[in-house]
């Protein structure tokens, strides 16, 4: 009796003790993993936010609330001469709509992404804030302030950096916006022009309007014609319905409403988000099918492989769709649209990628273009040399652009 | 009764001294998963610029007819719009793209398995893919509920001899072995899936039905079966060492770098030539294909040595 007892007791003990250790342990070696990857939160946000600071420095020059790009984004291993020729000849100034409550939610992504590609951009706010920066429109928040803080906006920008951009481009800070599309788009206007892009509605005006979520962009002339057409009380503050008023005060001036569509005729400035546009179906009696002024197209079509912006995008999406945009790419993949290259640029012979070896599933044997071997720019300056006489003829097509009538 | 307590004590003390022992001998490690963070020791880098560029014309030539990929997708009629999308989409980028179903779909074609078990599924599909590869050397296994960018897949493997074994994904640690993450997808040379398909006849080392007491995931398995052959899970990374292979959707990744407070969280997120990326929706999916095949910003070149033609007859890519 006794000695089954005792070891009965043994036996509990022996559980007791692996179970107690077991616990024990798993505490440790968790605090131990945990404490690795926590600190304290407080320290780890004014460290990444003293890291942010100089970074910002680094990029932007802020000067009278606007940020001067100093150094925008460029890629490793990527030849970017013709969008660093475009940056040069078709200066953007982008300016954001926001406001005081938005700062942190939404525009410090802008900041963040897309912003870094416009030469110059201006952070428009009812209130001033030096440190983000943003500019004190002296109007109130809310929509019936939407048309005040544009007119007042597009104002400051014409008198404080009008010799410093030759476009300017009126954005939401839930806009997202290729702004290196946005050169290609406009490369083939002058700032002389009275002309202004972007989403075209037709409804309420002869000529239509763009849609203010889209983001639209005026030529010089046209901010002129429109901060004279106020001095001149030509145009008022008709409605807050901002680009509504917007258009309407466009057709007063004789600013001519741009047609924006890429040379097959696909929409670059997307007044939703990209999933919308290229997966939804919208029910034929939503606004969308009667305010558009060009066809609408559902799925791929809707929308051009040098798409300018879309609508609507939270903070996530703006990561997400700079990733995209600017990064995540298919090594080697020779998209099936090839933009031509702007009038009056020189043509981009590699855009043809015609050289290199061809790789298709349909036909196994090589295709060997014109081109023995691209050579990597960076190793050697024959750039052009090595073109063919076959090259010349591609000079023609660019020139022979006209469908965009 | 004192005899029963200093029992009892010594109970004690053994147990917790077992214990002990046991957690330090690593094998059984509480609370500790298969922790993804883990050093690997084998892993495959993305070639560099300057290696492709001292290849000559014809080893180029060499190289592209080489790298050509079978696709074997395992589809189940449950996940029919998975299926269907992913023929829509990526499938069209794989010089084979085979879909393998657990049972016949009058919907779609698919190569009809008649099988429920996980394991026996993969083997079955492998054997079939091994026997229909025709002159295809590269074999990517996934589930329609992951997306792959098979031109990077292809920059990844295309200076590797599929006459070597390779066995190649998000390598994962599980105790003592290595094995490749089902749901980041599987890449294997010919010469690992025909040591696979050997090894297959081999009851004792690969059994069609596990006899282990607790049942391996069919991941598992097959790493288990491959390492009796000399073949070792391997990771897959770009230049930097930035993993190619995601078992995570492209948005919950940003929204992780997001969480992180990085400075550019695009930088701290992914590759720029990622391979694969698991659990998004079917229009996620087709967003991906829009922003991966289309949507690009005007100016910026990338003069690779390799050149990809679009599929024929699509219009998404």
């Amino acid at each position: 009796m006794k000695a089954l007892g005792s070891r009965f007791a043994f036996l509990i003990g022996f559980l007791v003790g692996t179970c107690t250790l077991y616990v024990f342990l798993r505490q440790v070696w968790f605090e131990r993993t945990f404490s690795t990857r926590s600190q304290p939160d407080g320290l780890e946000k004014t460290a990444a936010q003293l890291r942010e600071l100089e970074e910002d420095s680094k990029n932007w020059k802020k000067e009278r609330s606007a940020l001067f790009n100093l150094n925008h984004p460029h890629h490793k291993g990527e030849d970017s001469h013709m969008a660093d020729e475009l940056y040069k000849k078709v200066r953007i100034l982008c300016w954001v709509m926001t406001g005081p409550n938005n700062l942190q939610k939404k525009a410090r992504h802008v900041k963040n992404t897309w912003s870094r590609h416009c030469n110059v951009v201006v952070f428009m706010s009812s209130v001033d804030d030096p440190d983000f920066p943003t500019v004190g429109l002296g109007t109130k928040e809310g929509r019936d302030q939407l048309y005040w803080k544009t007119i007042r906006a597009f104002h400051y920008a014409l008198e404080n950096h009008g010799d410093e951009a030759d476009w300017f481009l009126k954005a939401d800070d839930d806009t997202y916006v290729v702004v290196d599309n946005l050169r290609w788009v406009l490369a083939n206007h002058t700032p002389e022009e009275p002309i202004y892009f972007g989403r075209r509605f037709k409804p309420y005006t002869k000529q239509g309007y763009m849609s203010g979520g889209a983001g639209y962009v005026l030529s010089k002339e046209a901010l002129k014609r429109f901060v004279d057409g106020f001095k001149t009380k030509v145009c008022t503050h008709t409605t807050h319905v901002e680009d509504l008023a917007m258009g309407q005060c466009m057709e007063k001036v004789g600013v001519v409403a741009g047609d924006a569509r890429d040379t097959v005729l696909r929409e670059t400035f997307h007044p939703f988000v990209p999933e919308q546009h290229l997966t939804s179906k919208f029910p034929k009696s939503f606004w969308y099918w009667s305010y558009c002024y060009y066809p609408i197209s559902e799925g791929p079509n809707c929308c051009s492989d040098l798409s300018v912006s879309f609508h609507y995008v939270d903070a996530s999406l703006m990561y997400l769709l700079e990733y995209y945009a600017y990064h995540l790419r298919a090594f080697g993949y020779r998209y099936r649209y090839q933009p031509p290259a702007p009038l009056g640029y020189k043509n981009e012979a590699w855009d043809r990628s015609e050289g290199g070896h061809s790789y298709s599933k349909e036909q196994p044997a090589i295709q060997r273009g014109p081109l023995a071997r691209v050579e990597s720019p960076s190793r050697t300056d024959r750039k052009q040399e090595v073109m063919p006489p076959a090259a010349a003829e591609k000079d023609q097509p660019a020139a022979a652009q006209d469908d965009k009538q | 009764m004192l005899s029963e307590g200093s029992s009892f004590v010594k109970g004690i003390a053994l147990g917790g001294t077992f214990c002990l022992l046991l957690s330090l001998l690593g094998s059984f490690a509480p609370g500790m998963q298969s922790s993804p963070e883990d050093h690997h020791h084998h892993h495959i880098k993305a070639p560099t610029k300057d290696e492709l560029q001292s290849l000559s014309d014809s080893q180029m030539v060499e190289l592209s007819q080489r790298v050509r990929v079978y696709c074997v997708i395992m589809v189940q009629p449950s996940v029919l719009v998975y299926w269907s999308t992913a023929k829509d989409t990526w499938g069209k980028h794989c010089d084979q793209a085979v879909f393998y179903s657990s049972e016949s779909a009058k919907a779609l074609e698919a190569v009809d398995l008649n099988e429920q078990d996980e394991w026996a599924k993969l083997r079955k599909a492998l054997k079939h893919a091994y026997d229909n590869a025709g002159d295809l050397r590269w074999f990517f296994v996934a589930r329609p509920t992951t997306f792959a960018i098979i031109e990077n897949l292809k920059y990844l493997i295309l200076a590797k001899d599929p006459n070597e074994p390779f066995y190649i994904g998000h390598a994962m640690k599980s105790g003592e072995l290595e094995y490749v993450e089902y749901q980041s997808g599987i890449v294997l040379s010919y010469e690992a899936l025909k040591r696979l398909v050997n090894v297959f006849k081999d009851e004792e080392k690969c059994p069609e039905r596990g006899r282990a007491l607790w049942k391996l995931s069919e991941e598992k398995q097959l790493a288990i079966c491959l390492k009796y052959t000399g073949v070792f899970a391997e990771n897959g990374e770009d230049t930097q060492g930035k993993g190619l292979f995601n078992s995570k959707s492209v948005g919950s990744l940003i929204q992780d770098s997001m969480n992180k407070n990085n400075l550019d969280v695009v930088e701290g997120c992914c590759s720029d030539l990622a391979i694969t990326f698991s659990g998004m929706s079917p229009n996620q999916m087709q967003v991906m294909m829009f922003g991966v095949y289309r949507l690009r910003p005007y100016g910026h070149n990338f003069h690779d040595s390799l050149i990809f033609l679009p599929p024929e007859g699509s219009d998404n890519d």
